[in-house]
């Protein structure tokens, strides 16, 4: 069994990958939800491996005997062979089952429980778009898209909807899945053991883009995190250039406007991210790809070549225009 | 032609062949009402649409082969995909088990010379083909199915999905849905009313047990995937609010009915291989099912609890704690049926003197795949464990298992095993185990890693993926294990094709199966048995008098009912004789209804609703044709 290491190896590569940030495995638990969920996994899979390597035990005994003499079309000791499918067929099962169901359904279920009301020190409020999450803070003006700043070893209550079709908000190293479903409220508990990235990715199928539909958990000190909310709090920073007085122009006079919020300006569109603080992002599209300068201009020229499909339409911009325009934007801290 | 022993009995055959002779010609296919030509229209049609579904899958693998690939852009990839789905499920596994191997099969496993209803079920095949069709003149159109083949609202909706794609796939199912129903209900009454007079139903084959059990389920599944489609039909294109939330309606209301739906058909898709599974064992181990009636009652009660499960796919969806714990109960008490299944099977291998040909490696490669993809479908009980990887490859690779390696394997092992049968030549046995080989390994190789990048995050029908999450090299290896299945499925088509021109003449009965299919010769004569074959056990061809029984009975002309074309009915329970039934021959009608019921979809799908209409009055004016009792041969 030469291939049995090689295929081992990823594995644990990529498992110790997924527990240096960033990784979406429901291996590498990082709260007590996602914990439990995994180490039920580990149990599941010990006794699933049992009864299979068993069955498999079993043929390999009809394969060893095949050449044994025996009395053709008759049975023998019918009542043992009909009292072994009773057993193992039967008996056994029924144990295991309701083991499984007692343990996984009725304890480690409340674990990966919603929160009960008001027992949470806040809540986040996420929408589900075509093809990025909106975040809103409770109680805070604050709106951003796609990355979530919890703080650390703290209860979060999210709360769930979506603004379109049906998404499904899913942080594996964190919790379960909960689905955003049209005219619902899914609640969900969000906790992270220590500071980190723990990426989530939209987990039904959402439409063209679906696979670029990801976003990231940074849970970090309460002190850094009130710092990140406080600024999120406030509106769009004034520009102070007269270069980015112009890509502001731009921004509220082409299509930009029409689909994106700027806080404290008349960029009111709802259909895109709001981009009030665009720069405390380090992503995006949704994860898609790294919130820097070229990416950014990339991305405002052909949006339909970075993610086919998407619903931002390419602004025709000349070269002086886009780098005001990229300017501003990347002013907005 | 069965073998003949005296001058009366040769009278009797002859008179026989002439009143049950097939037109021959492209026209004797047109018309046919013979279930075995009507089998082999399956057959044909069933796997013509499962290599359109398997390039599709390929297409699909080839993109995943690595991240961030360009080789399908994800409009391409989500048509593929969906249409993949469609296919295998509505267009290849239920046709070729139902209408392949139950048309051709269950007729000769009862002892009867037709289905009930031999123009019904032409009907069934005309509109499966019409339907098939229908659906695939969308993808090449451009417009193929895109929503997933579960199609969620409102991603399928006239708003979010507004070309005719969705459309196709929901006119296409309805009209599928049609050709379905119309098959179980005859596979109904053919294994109720047409089994040969002392076939009671304890006497019944499991092969039957698992048809008649899937007829019931098609029966009771279909009129809310019907349902649901109207629905999603009316909402796009009459401005109905069934599903749409902003007008009252709710979008849960689809996943409740699909998956009524959806669930069942799980069942419906793996009871017929768990058939063909209960006759291949007993004829390679030389030996009878351990526990026949205990499987039997499973066979039925998993038709039955499958109806009770369906929420099980909705566990993500937020609803209360009470209904996903009920659910969960019930998903956890169906493995108890398929856990007796599963163990007759292996006690009957080690009971036996197994003979590992081609066919039982094939029914082994089936107990494994159904082992493990059972296993990891208990895990999905568990709710928190199924929130959690519910919606990742996790589950694709489970119902791969099931519905590829557990259904689909058996019906590869039944190719191989009725080969003999339908062609009266041998497959050559060297190049069918090197097929089994080829194909097990590349289901091993495609699906088994899919566990564990699901384990590690990855979502399903995602068109691409990052690299270093530690997928990449996973997907590799199903991408390669995909062309080696592939190939494996290649080499079984390739050796049946080949072998059914230079095989090795057989007899009646090559493997001493134990069911009536090997009392009449290879391949079978139109009229199935010169006589109604004498049955007094499950095990009909290993009661060596009753064949010996048979031969006299012909000379005799009991029950050889040679005068016109006739096949005898018995009482349901126990089959006493009951009375003769005149089966109608060759017909115009069924095609020509199918036409007609073609021309209403097709403009239903074009909005020219008077058209639809007249098509309809159409249907109407062929099924009066069809009524007026054509004059018998005799």
């Amino acid at each position: 069994m030469a291939g049995r290491p090689r295929l081992l190896v990823p594995i644990v590569c990529s498992t110790a990958f997924a527990g240096c940030g960033g990784g979406q495995s429901p291996l590498s638990p990082k709260s007590k939800p996602a914990h439990d969920i995994s180490t039920l996994w580990w149990w599941m899979l010990a006794v699933a491996s049992v009864v299979f390597l068993g069955a498999v035990f079993m043929i390999t005994i009809a394969w060893l005997r095949r050449k044994r003499e025996g009395l053709p079309y008759l049975g023998r000791r019918e009542n043992v062979a009909n009292g072994l499918v009773v057993v193992f067929g039967l008996l056994v099962p029924v144990a295991v089952l309701g083991v499984v169901f007692v343990i996984a359904n009725l304890v480690v279920t409340k674990d990966t429980d919603a929160p009960a009301a008001g027992s949470t020190a806040m809540s986040i409020h996420v929408i589900g778009h075509q093809w990025f999450w909106e975040v809103r803070y409770q109680g805070t003006p604050a709106v951003t898209a796609n990355e979530i700043h919890i703080p650390v070893r703290t209860r979060v209550d999210l709360a769930v909807n979506t603004a379109d079709v049906i998404h499904s908000f899913w942080v594996p190293e964190l919790n379960r899945k909960i689905d955003m479903i049209p005219g619902q409220t899914g609640r969900i508990l969000l906790y992270a053991d220590r500071p980190g990235q723990y990426r989530g990715q939209c987990a039904e199928f959402c439409g063209v883009q679906h696979a670029h539909m990801a976003m990231k958990v940074i849970a970090e000190p309460a002190a850094t995190f009130r710092g990140w909310l406080a600024n999120q709090s406030r509106p769009a920073r004034a520009p102070t250039t007269p270069a980015q007085r112009l890509g502001r122009q731009t921004f509220l006079t082409t299509a930009c406007s029409d689909c994106h919020t700027l806080r404290g300006t008349a960029a009111r569109g709802v259909i895109g991210p709001d981009l009030t603080h665009l720069m405390s992002r380090s992503t995006l599209a949704a994860l898609t790809i790294p919130n820097r300068p070229d990416e950014l201009a990339r991305w405002i020229l052909d949006p339909q070549h970075v993610k086919p499909g998407n619903k931002m339409p390419g602004l025709k911009l000349d070269a002086a225009e886009t780098r005001n325009l990229v300017d501003f934007l990347e002013s907005l801290k | 032609m069965a073998t003949v022993a005296s001058p009366e009995a040769a009278r009797r055959v002859q008179r026989l062949e002439r009143v049950w002779r097939e037109r021959p010609g492209l026209l004797g296919w047109l018309t046919t009402c013979d279930h075995k030509r009507i089998g082999i229209l399956y057959l044909f049609t069933s796997l013509a649409f499962f290599a359109a579904g398997g390039v599709e899958a390929l297409l699909v693998r080839t993109q995943l082969i690595r991240p961030d690939n360009g080789l399908l852009g994800p409009e391409k990839f989500d048509q593929m995909m969906t249409t993949h789905g469609v296919t295998m499920i509505f267009l290849f596994v239920i046709p070729i088990s139902i209408g392949a191997f139950g048309n051709y099969l269950v007729p000769l496993m009862i002892g009867s010379r037709d289905m009930a209803f031999p123009r019904m079920n032409a009907l069934s095949y005309w509109l499966f083909l019409a339907s098939g069709i229908f659906i695939y003149t969308g993808l090449f159109l451009g417009h193929g199915p895109n929503a997933g083949w579960f199609d969620y609202v409102p991603l399928g909706s006239k708003q979010y999905d507004p070309g005719p794609n969705v459309d196709f796939y929901a006119l296409g199912l309805i009209f599928n849905g049609v050709s379905s129903t119309a098959a179980a209900i005859n596979f109904i009454v053919t294994i109720f009313k047409l089994r040969a007079p002392g076939m009671s139903l304890n006497r019944m084959p499991l092969f039957c047990y698992a048809f008649l059990a899937v007829s019931f389920a098609l029966i009771f599944a279909l009129p809310p995937l019907n349902v649901a489609l109207g629905f999603l039909e009316l909402d796009r294109r009459l401005g109905f609010h069934f599903f749409d939330v902003a007008h009252g309606g709710d979008a849960l209301m689809w996943q409740h009915l699909f998956w009524i739906f959806g669930h069942p058909e799980v069942y419906i898709i793996i009871l017929p291989a768990f058939g063909i599974a209960t006759s291949i064992i007993p004829t390679f181990t030389r030996r009878k099912m351990v526990a026949f009636p205990l499987v039997a009652l499973a066979e039925i009660l998993v038709a039955f609890i499958g109806f009770g499960v369906w929420v099980h796919h909705m566990f993500a969806t937020g609803l209360s704690s009470i209904t996903l714990v009920y659910f969960a109960a019930a998903s956890l008490i169906i493995v108890v049926p398929s856990g007796i299944q599963l163990f007759a099977w292996i006690t009957t291998l080690n009971t036996g003197r197994p003979e590992f040909k081609t066919p039982l490696l094939f029914i082994c490669g089936f107990i494994i795949f159904f082992l493990l993809g059972g296993l990891s479908g208990v895990m999905f009980a568990a709710i928190p464990f199924d929130q959690q990887l519910t919606d990742t490859y996790f589950v694709v690779a489970h119902f791969h298992f099931v519905i590829f390696g557990a259904a689909v394997f058996p019906i590869l092992g039944g190719l191989y095993y009725w080969f003999p049968k339908v062609t009266g030549r041998m497959y050559h046995e060297r190049t069918g185990q090197l097929s089994f080989w080829l194909a097990f390994t590349g289901t091993a190789l495609t699906f088994f890693p899919m566990h564990i990048v699901g384990l590690l995050g990855m979502p399903r029908r995602v068109y691409t993926y990052p690299g270093g999450m530690g997928w990449s090299d996973y997907n590799l290896l199903e991408s390669i294990g995909a062309y080696v299945l592939a190939s494996g499925l290649f080499l079984i088509v390739a050796n049946l094709l080949v072998s059914a021109f230079r095989g090795v003449r057989v007899g009646p009965d090559p493997w001493g199966g134990a069911t009536l299919e090997w009392a009449t010769s290879s391949p079978p004569p139109d009229y199935n048995f010169p006589v109604i074959p004498k049955v007094t056990s499950a095990y009909a061809m290993w009661d060596r008098e009753d064949r010996e029984e048979d031969a006299r009975k012909l000379t005799r002309g009991d029950l050889v009912l040679e005068r016109g074309h006739e096949t005898p009915a018995s009482t349901v329970l126990d089959a006493d004789w009951d009375e003769i039934l005149e089966m109608p021959s060759d017909s115009p009608w069924p095609i020509t209804l199918a036409a007609a019921a073609a021309g209403v979809f097709a403009f239903l799908l074009l909005g020219h609703w008077l058209v639809a209409g007249v098509f309809g009055g159409l249907c109407l004016a062929v099924l009066a044709a069809w009524h007026r009792q054509e004059p018998q041969l005799a």
